[in-house]
């Protein structure tokens, strides 16, 4: 089974966000970098498809030059071979634009399957891999718990909401939003490390797959922190005087102590 | 120009039944119509789904839709997505709106690039600009917003995040019902059993107080520092997703849209961003308490009272204070 596996570098979860003085996104000198978690789920259900059935995991990676460093880790983790996107101004390229890239890279891949994680945790618009469906005409099921390869078709766990699931089945190729949690993901072995560094790792850029940013259809105007909605009583200081403080209120105040 | 209100129905236990997230929705079509003065319609998909139908031509609407076809009684992105799109293009609605659910995440994107469009998903807000309408959405796991613009050419499609509009806002009234019967064939998905997993053990609504724990808490060998804390308030211990995802507290005790929902008396979130996903499934408690080291984390959007700083240090002070204050 061919596998490929769409990844995307985002800032690392704990990052201190500052809007940029433009107004147009965050301050980008100060942030690390890291996969989004959901692609490092999605990437892991590859990586055991293929451990289970045979074939290859190709990963697949729109972005910046520093991306390369996400791609050598997904790599490092056992997928075979990689294709890094490069487009410095990745964030220029709406969902549908970003689609058309991974789209454009991929269809002379001919997987068997195609999947991504379920969001992204910066932008979170959780569209690429059901547009990314749509183009290469595939069919798709989201928020996936569980994969089961049959003969010729899959049969997946779908999540919903309140606790619910449910089985859908449909045949190959076809592409799956992979839920974080699905599985438990594993870390780089030294000799990982060591293999990834004589992996393939093509690089292709957005012009050579005849994608541009252009034809947008949904503009991001403003970036801002949000405003409260609750008044908070907010405590800073030595920790000792806030939990003081805090309980004070919790037992006079609030009375739940 | 005209608005239409995809609603969401589902038949998970017995008959087809309404989404709440949907009147949501409506409510906000509502709006949207009485601001930039244009007609709202609302429609409904599925088979045998008359009395829902029913329901909505006594709401304020220039139109009640019952979409029926027998290839729409099991849902499939599919079917449903060129369902929605036949009946946009007979209504040329202009603004296309729906809840923003599993189910709408599963084919709303789908139909949007069928017509070379991009829906702008999980909305929390809306203003108008110049007669424009300017759609706020979430960043990075709801720590910043951002303001969202169509550029293009209409229909524009967006989904509504849950509890971002108020169904008691509703206006009641009198709508025609007109019925469409979409061209449809018959799916490549084969929608499968419905089902839950086994019978929850911990039923953390029952509770009066919840300590939850999120992230913030590194790894699993540090569990006992909160459990310490749910112990001298005599309190449930809960999670957010991640910390069930590592296997470091059983699922059963999941808080959230995919977890369980709470309204304990008091909800202390202790390493809890608060993404949205959490929120949902708390944001009713009484009492909110946070704990994060980071003064912008959404958590304190909805807490009541929190404390900024390390939960390493605040965690066991805290323990120390209250066993204090029960003496």
């Amino acid at each position: 089974m061919k596998i490929i596996v769409c990844i995307k570098q985002v800032p690392a979860r704990d990052s201190q966000l500052r809007v940029a003085s433009s107004g147009a996104w965050i301050q980008a000198a100060d942030l690390s970098y890291e996969i989004n978690e959901p692609d490092a789920y999605a990437l892991e259900e590859g990586l055991q498809l293929k451990e289970k059935h045979g074939g290859e995991v190709v990963v697949l990676c729109a972005g910046p030059a520093r991306a390369a460093q996400t791609i050598r880790e997904a790599l490092a983790k056992g997928a075979d071979r990689a294709i890094h996107i490069e487009e410095e101004n990745i964030g220029a390229f709406d969902p549908l634009g970003a689609a058309r890239l991974l789209a454009a890279a991929l269809a002379p891949e001919k997987p068997d399957l195609v999947l991504t994680g379920l969001q992204s945790d910066d932008l979170g618009y959780g569209q690429t891999g059901v547009i990314l469906a749509e183009l290469l005409g595939l069919p798709h099921a989201t928020i996936i718990m569980q994969v089961e390869k049959q003969n010729g078709s899959i049969r997946v766990k779908r999540e919903l909401e309140d606790g619910w699931f449910q089985h859908v089945e449909m045949p190959l190729p076809a592409l799956l939003t992979i839920q974080s949690g699905i599985n438990k993901l594993r870390y780089a072995t030294l000799m990982g490390i060591k293999k990834a560094k004589n992996k393939e790792m093509r690089a292709v850029t957005a012009a050579a797959l005849g994608v541009s940013a252009a034809s947008g259809s949904i503009q991001l105007s403003r970036v801002y922190l949000p405003g409260r909605s609750k008044q908070t009583q907010l405590f800073e200081g030595p920790p000792k005087e806030c939990a003081a403080k805090l309980v004070e209120k919790l037992k006079f105040e609030a009375r739940v102590i | 120009m005209s608005i239409l209100v995809v609603m969401e129905q589902r038949a998970v236990q017995g008959p087809p039944a309404w989404s709440r997230m949907s009147w949501e929705t409506l409510a906000a079509g509502q709006q949207l119509a009485r601001e930039l003065q244009q007609p709202v319609s609302a429609a409904v998909l599925g088979q045998g789904v008359e009395n829902l139908a029913a329901e909505l031509t006594g709401k304020k609407l220039d139109r009640a839709y019952l979409v029926e076809h027998e290839l729409l009684k099991d849902y499939t992105p599919d079917t449903y997505a060129t369902a929605v799109r036949q009946l946009v293009e007979k209504t040329q609605a202009s603004i296309v709106l729906f809840p923003h659910t599993y189910q709408v995440r599963d084919f709303l994107p789908k139909l949007a690039t069928a017509l070379g469009r991009v829906a702008v998903s999980d909305v929390v807000a809306h203003r108008i600009e110049d007669g424009k309408l300017v759609l706020v959405r979430q960043l990075f796991q709801g720590k910043l917003n951002v303001d969202v613009r169509f550029t293009g050419e209409p229909p524009y499609f967006a989904s509504l995040q849950a509890g971002a509009y108020r169904a008691d806002q509703l206006e009641a009234g009198s709508a025609p019902l007109e019925k469409f019967t979409p061209q449809l064939s018959p799916s490549r998905i084969k929608p499968l059993d419905l089902f839950r997993e086994a019978a929850r053990a911990v039923d953390l609504t029952a509770a009066e107080i919840i300590v939850s724990v999120g992230r913030g808490i590194k790894e699993a060998d540090n569990i006992p520092i909160v459990q310490k804390l749910a112990d001298a308030l005599g309190a449930e211990l809960a999670a957010s997703r991640p910390i069930c995802d590592s296997g470091w507290l059983p699922m059963e005790r999941q808080v959230g849209s995919s977890g369980q929902t709470v309204a304990p008396k008091m909800y202390l979130a202790v390493g809890i961003s608060g993404a949205i996903q959490h929120l949902v499934g708390m944001k009713g408690s009484k009492t909110i308490v946070a704990i994060n080291k980071d003064a912008n984390a959404p958590i304190f959007e909805v807490a009541d009272y929190g404390i900024v700083g390390d939960l390493f240090q605040v965690v066991p002070a805290l323990v120390e204070e209250i066993k204090k204050a029960k003496r």
